[in-house]
Order: structure tokens, then C-alpha cells, then sequence
């Protein structure tokens, strides 16, 4: 496990990790998406460190400080879950990330630069967003709500490209809701909507992509169909992905970097088979637990101690 | 217009999810269906082309209201008809029906379809802003605002164009007024519209006191105005608001649209993609605040076309968006149509054109309410 402020040697281990899985890219997903390695346009001023990290974050909602000094860094090409109790901040921090909520102090640097002194436009085709709640328009068909995410590519003069068609109809055929194109979004289900609403995400074609927990309200079906589809595009496309998921083993499960937060600061942070100990969780959440291994995949499996000690610590 | 203030409290505040906001459309681009080709790569065919029956509709309804336009010249003491309207209009007519159709008539058309087409847009807009089927310039206050504006000048016994100056500058500090109260950190839907609602209350108070303070005929010119006329509308009415129009349509339609429609999925996914929303904002209610408030000085503050054309638009393109050209296009249509209806249909007693909007308007209204009961959304 390794505590905050090491994110030079964390950083280092996962692009090793990173480089080993950029190569494969697996025949029959559509090819000429974006992958992490193209690497968007804010590109330039690149040091040696992670493309996106928050520097001293002081988040807070109206004067309410939410987190403190908060360091964090997304490892490059990684799939990153954040996870912690209920307002702990990780929503608030992946916000931060991407720039819908505007720091108090400190700053989040995408390729070393500052992003709210990045054009608007410019960083959206390099860092997504996949919001909590998003609201789809009334009467909007698949493909045209998918096909709003080339919006930070499109201008004025040129709306329309068949660049834009053939990376709408990739990343409808990369979700599996190509044959839904011409349904109304109302009418999908739940699982389905989510899957537009990720290719929606895709069709914006940037390296890195953040997530605010994209299976809630998901059933469990849906949540492993949902999390193999992140998985496939991490590990297909070399996108850095950034999750914020509750279910703490999922995370285990998927994740190739966690981030453990508790009220508003980050108390571990690395692979999940060194960070997803007992211990961690006893202190994150407050949980007496064991942790075993996943039959599955041997990644670490959190079993709730069967009666709860009284007089625990309130999380 | 006491009453206006009050009743809608509960609808616009529970309106949104009973009406269920018919939000968005990033321009009207369609990708149509996709097809495999033998490569086995999906491609999304039929180009994205604009939704066919967004153009129908829009198109529809200029030719709908250039039709009212032309048989509105056609009436009068001098009447023509819309072939001699026509051959007029291109040079053709005689001495007098020029200066009938050129000076006495045009004026008052061209001022109907440009205050009709403004006051739909800058319904559109707010709409789409405050997430709300009822957020119109009527109901938010700026109307309310442009009103106080041209009754302080009627009570210190200006003349119409200083009226008109007044109406603007009314609607345009209101404006300011009711952002910087609703301004909390960035501007929200729901506060400015519960700002917008108190606003109204007060203006409509202070309206009220306005007219008592002022002479009787002035209190009666006053009333004429605010029921929103168009009587008599020379090109000096008419200009000031085609050259600002001109200016705000292509800023609001070219610049805003689209990021307009992306934001009505939600701010941050909108900030995800690029959109500068606060800046979205503040330009829009910038240039939706002077739409109402120049449509009002040209013609008063009339009732129901900034809340009604959107809605009809929506309804007849049924294409998600804001449907900002559209519902120009059917605000247009329907103030020309109201005006050439309180022309003709009453005899020799003209209507202002207020009055007919606002019996259309909400008897529109009323009746949409009904229908969504029975479809059971309210």
C-alpha cells in the first residue's frame, strides 16, 4: 500500500503498467477511435508526471470546505476508482477534476497546465466527463444524443463531418447500442441508457474519461455489464478511466488504481490488492470485515463481519 | 395584468416535471440509421441532415405569417386585394396605394412579424435557461420591467418615442436587477425564476400606483400601450427594432444554440463537453432581456407570445431543442395572424392586438393544462 504524497513512485509503477497493456488492441471493436496514447491537445507541456493530478485542492460548495490540501494523481492509462463513505468528497473531486467545480485553492494541472486557464473547448476533447445525472432531452433519438459529444470538436462552419458520423457509429458499436440508432432514449431501459450515455462519453474521443458512479440505480446485471464495458475500453484503448464506484469490491475487481478517501482526504492509494486490506477498510469506512480473496480473479473480496461491535466509531 | 402576477406561482414552480421540459437539440442534425458494411463496420448512414420536419414547420409558418402579412395591408378604409398587395410591393401600384401599402401599412406589418418573431425567441430562451415550460419574459418580470419603465414616462408626460426609450431602459434594469439577485455563485434556473416571480409582484404593484398617479388620458394612453397595440406603428417604431434585431438574431442563433441545447442536459456534463455555461447564460438572458424589452417598446407589452410560440414549435417539429428559429418563426405567424384577426373579426371595432393574444394564449394554455391531466402528467 502506499500512503498519500508518493505519487512520483506511483506514478512510475502504473505507467509501467500502462505500457504493458497499450499494445493490445483487440480485432473486432472499431479501430479508429482516439486511444490514450494520441493524446489529445493540451499535450504539450508535458513533464515526466501523470497527465492529470490536483495539486493542494481546497474544495468546497458555497463557503462549506469539503476537502483540504487534497494531492491527488491519476496515473496514466489507468483505471482509476475512487471510493470512501458517503460525503467523503470523491464526487466532489472528480468535479474538481473536471473542472465543473472550480477549486478554492490549489489547481488541477492536465499536462502541467492549470485547466481553468485552458480553453474550454480544448480540454474537452482531452478530459471527459460522465456526470452523475444528465438529463436527455425529450424526443431525442440514440444517435443524436450520442452524436453530441463531438460537440467540442465541431465549429461553426463545419457541424457535421463524416469524421464525426464514423466516431458516432464506432462508439455506439463499441457500447452495443448500434442497433438502438435511431430509438428514442426514453424509451431504452435503464442498462441501455447507461450504455448510450457512455457512448456518448466516447464519441467526445478523449484519452482520459471520468465517471461519477456509473452503475448506480444500475441492477447487478447491469453494473458488471456496465464496468467490463469500462474495463474493455481501458484496456482496448489505453484510455485512462476515473471512477467514482461505491461497491467496494467491484473496485477491487476492476480497478488497476484506487484511491481511498475518508472526509475529504485521501488515506491510501495504489494497487487494489495492497490497498483493499481489512485493515483499510476498517479505517475508511468504519466496517469490521474480512477480505478474501475473489474466487473469480483472486483480486480482493470484502466480507462484512457477520454482527457489528457496539460502540464502533461512527464513519 | 394584476392576476398575471400571482396564479402562475405553482406552475412554475411544480411546471417542469408536469409538463415534463421538453429540453434540447444540438441543432437539428440526425444521424438517421446505421449499416453494416462488409468490413462488418458499423457507419451511421443517411448524413445527418436536418430534421426535415423542423424545416417544414418553420418554413410553414413564415410563409404563414408573410400570408397574414399581406392580407393585413390588404384591409383597411382602403382595401386591396393581396394581388394588388403584391404587385404594390414590388412597384408596380399607383401613387396612392404606394403610399397606403409603403407608409401607412408596411410599417405596422413589418413591426407585427419582428415583435412577434423577438418576443417568441426570447421566450425560447428562457425557457431553455430556466429548465422551466413556463419561464417567459411575461412571467419572469422583464415585461414588468419594460411596462414601469414606459408608464414613469407617460406620468412625467413624455412622448412615444421617449415611451419606447423608457420601456427599454425599464426592461433592461429589471433585467440587471433580477440577475445580480438570482446570482449565487453562477446563475440557476429555479432562483431566477423565483426572483423573476417576486419581481413581477412588485413591478405589477408599482404599475398599478403608476397609472393611478398619472391624468386620465394619460392613464388611458398608458392602458392602450399595455395591453399591447399596434395601431398606427410608423417606421420610426419599426426600425430601431429590425437594426437591434438584426444584431441579437444571428449572435443568439449562430453563437448560442447549440451550446444552448447541450446545456439543457445538465451543467456539468455541458462544462464536460466544452460549453462555458455561466457565459452561455449571461450572454443569453443579455440578449433575451432586449428582445422583450424592444418588443415591448414597438408594441407593447404583449401577453402570451413568448410563452405559447415555443410551445408550439416544440409541439410541431416535435424535435428535442430549443427550437430557437422555429419558434421565431410561429411567434411571427401568430402576432401577425392575432393582429389581422383584431382587425377584421370585430367589425369596425378594432381590438388591440393584446387583447386577441392573450384570449389565444390562454385559452392555449388552459387547454394544455387540461390535455396533460388527462394524459395524466399533471
Amino acid at each position: 500500500m502506499t500512503r498519500t504524497n508518493a505519487y512520483g513512485h506511483l506514478a512510475q509503477g502504473d505507467r509501467a503498467y500502462g505500457n504493458g497493456v497499450a499494445g493490445v488492441v483487440t480485432a473486432g471493436v472499431a479501430d479508429g477511435l482516439a486511444d490514450g496514447s494520441a493524446g489529445g491537445e493540451v499535450g504539450d507541456v508535458r513533464g515526466d508526471g501523470p497527465r492529470l493530478r490536483g495539486d493542494a485542492l481546497t474544495l468546497a460548495y458555497d463557503g462549506r470546505v469539503v476537502a483540504e490540501g487534497l494531492d491527488v494523481s491519476i496515473p496514466d492509462r489507468s483505471f482509476t476508482v475512487v471510493v470512501g463513505p458517503n460525503a467523503c468528497g470523491k464526487s466532489t473531486l472528480l468535479r474538481a477534476l473536471a473542472r465543473t467545480l472550480r477549486p478554492s485553492a490549489g489547481a488541477v494541472l492536465l499536462d502541467g497546465r492549470d485547466v481553468t486557464s485552458l480553453p474550454a473547448r480544448k480540454v474537452a476533447r482531452t478530459l471527459g466527463l460522465l456526470p452523475q445525472s444528465s438529463v436527455a432531452p425529450d424526443g431525442i433519438t440514440v444517435a443524436e444524443l450520442v452524436g453530441r459529444g463531438r460537440y467540442p470538436h465541431q465549429r461553426l462552419l463545419r457541424q457535421w463531418s463524416a469524421d464525426d458520423e464514423r466516431v458516432v457509429g464506432e462508439s455506439m458499436a463499441a457500447t452495443g447500442v448500434a442497433d438502438l440508432a435511431g430509438r428514442l432514449v426514453d424509451e431504452l431501459s435503464g442498462g441501455q441508457r447507461q450504455r448510450v450515455w457512455i457512448a456518448m462519453a466516447l464519441a467526445q474521443e478523449t484519452p482520459l474519461l471520468l465517471l461519477d458512479e456509473p452503475t448506480t440505480y444500475l441492477d447487478i446485471a447491469h453494473q458488471i455489464e456496465i464496468l467490463d464495458l469500462c474495463a474493455r475500453l481501458h484496456e482496448e484503448r489505453g484510455r485512462t478511466l476515473v471512477a467514482v464506484l461505491h461497491d467496494l469490491n467491484h473496485a477491487a475487481r476492476y480497478a488497476t488504481h484506487l484511491i481511498a478517501m475518508r472526509a475529504g482526504r485521501v488515506v491510501a492509494s495504489g494497487a487494489p490488492a495492497e490497498v483493499m486490506t481489512a485493515g483499510l477498510v476498517e479505517e475508511v469506512f468504519g466496517l469490521p470485515c474480512r477480505v478474501i480473496d475473489d474466487p473469480e480473479t483472486g483480486t480482493p473480496l470484502v466480507v462484512p463481519a457477520a454482527r457489528r461491535r457496539t460502540g464502533e466509531k461512527a464513519s | 395584468m394584476p392576476a398575471l402576477g400571482v396564479w402562475p406561482l405553482g406552475l412554475l414552480a411544480f411546471g417542469a416535471p408536469a409538463f415534463g421540459v421538453r429540453a434540447c437539440g444540438a441543432g437539428e442534425v440526425r444521424p438517421v440509421s446505421v449499416v453494416r458494411t462488409a468490413a462488418g463496420r458499423p457507419v451511421v448512414a443517411g448524413i445527418v441532415a436536418v430534421r426535415p420536419r423542423a424545416v417544414a414547420v418553420g418554413i410553414g409558418c413564415l410563409l404563414l405569417a408573410l400570408a397574414f402579412g399581406v392580407l393585413t395591408v390588404g384591409s383597411g378604409d382602403y382595401p386591396m386585394s393581396p394581388a394588388d398587395v403584391l404587385r404594390t410591393l414590388a412597384g408596380g401600384g399607383g401613387p396612392a396605394e404606394d403610399f397606403v401599402v409603403r407608409e401607412l401599412r408596411l410599417p405596422r406589418v413589418v413591426t407585427a412579424l419582428v415583435v412577434g418573431a423577438a418576443l417568441a425567441l426570447a421566450g425560447a430562451i428562457f425557457q431553455s435557461l430556466v429548465r422551466n415550460p413556463l419561464g417567459s419574459p411575461d412571467l419572469l418580470g422583464f415585461t414588468q420591467g419594460a411596462a414601469t419603465g414606459a408608464l414613469l414616462v407617460v406620468v412625467a408626460g413624455g412622448g412615444s418615442a421617449a415611451l419606447a426609450g423608457g420601456a427599454v431602459l425599464g426592461g433592461v434594469v429589471t433585467g440587471v436587477v433580477i440577475y445580480l439577485l438570482a446570482w449565487r455563485g453562477g446563475l440557476h434556473g429555479h432562483r431566477l425564476v423565483l426572483v423573476g416571480i417576486g419581481a413581477t409582484a412588485v413591478l405589477t404593484g408599482v404599475n398599478g400606483y403608476l397609472l393611478t398617479r398619472g391624468r386620465l388620458m394619460e392613464a388611458a394612453r398608458a392602458m392602450l400601450w399595455l395591453t399591447g397595440s399596434l395601431d398606427g406603428r410608423g417606421w420610426e417604431d419599426a426600425l430601431p427594432l429590425l437594426a437591434a434585431t438584426a444584431v441579437l438574431v444571428p449572435v443568439v442563433l449562430l453563437g448560442c444554440a447549440r451550446p444552448l441545447a447541450i446545456t439543457e442536459m445538465g451543467d456539468d456534463l455541458a462544462r464536460g463537453l466544452g460549453v462555458r455555461v455561466q457565459g452561455l447564460r449571461l450572454v443569453l438572458t443579455a440578449a433575451a432581456v432586449l428582445l422583450a424589452s424592444l418588443a415591448a417598446a414597438a408594441a407593447g407589452p404583449v401577453s402570451f407570445v413568448a410563452l405559447t410560440a415555443p410551445h408550439l414549435a416544440r409541439r410541431m417539429t416535435r424535435t428535442p431543442g430549443p427550437n430557437l428559429l422555429t419558434a421565431a418563426c410561429v411567434g411571427a405567424a401568430l402576432l401577425t395572424g392575432a393582429d389581422l384577426a383584431a382587425q377584421r373579426l370585430f367589425g369596425d371595432h378594432q381590438l388591440p392586438v393584446g387583447v386577441v393574444t392573450g384570449v389565444l394564449g390562454g385559452g392555449y394554455l388552459v387547454w394544455l393544462l387540461a390535455a396533460q391531466r388527462k394524459a395524466g402528467r399533471i
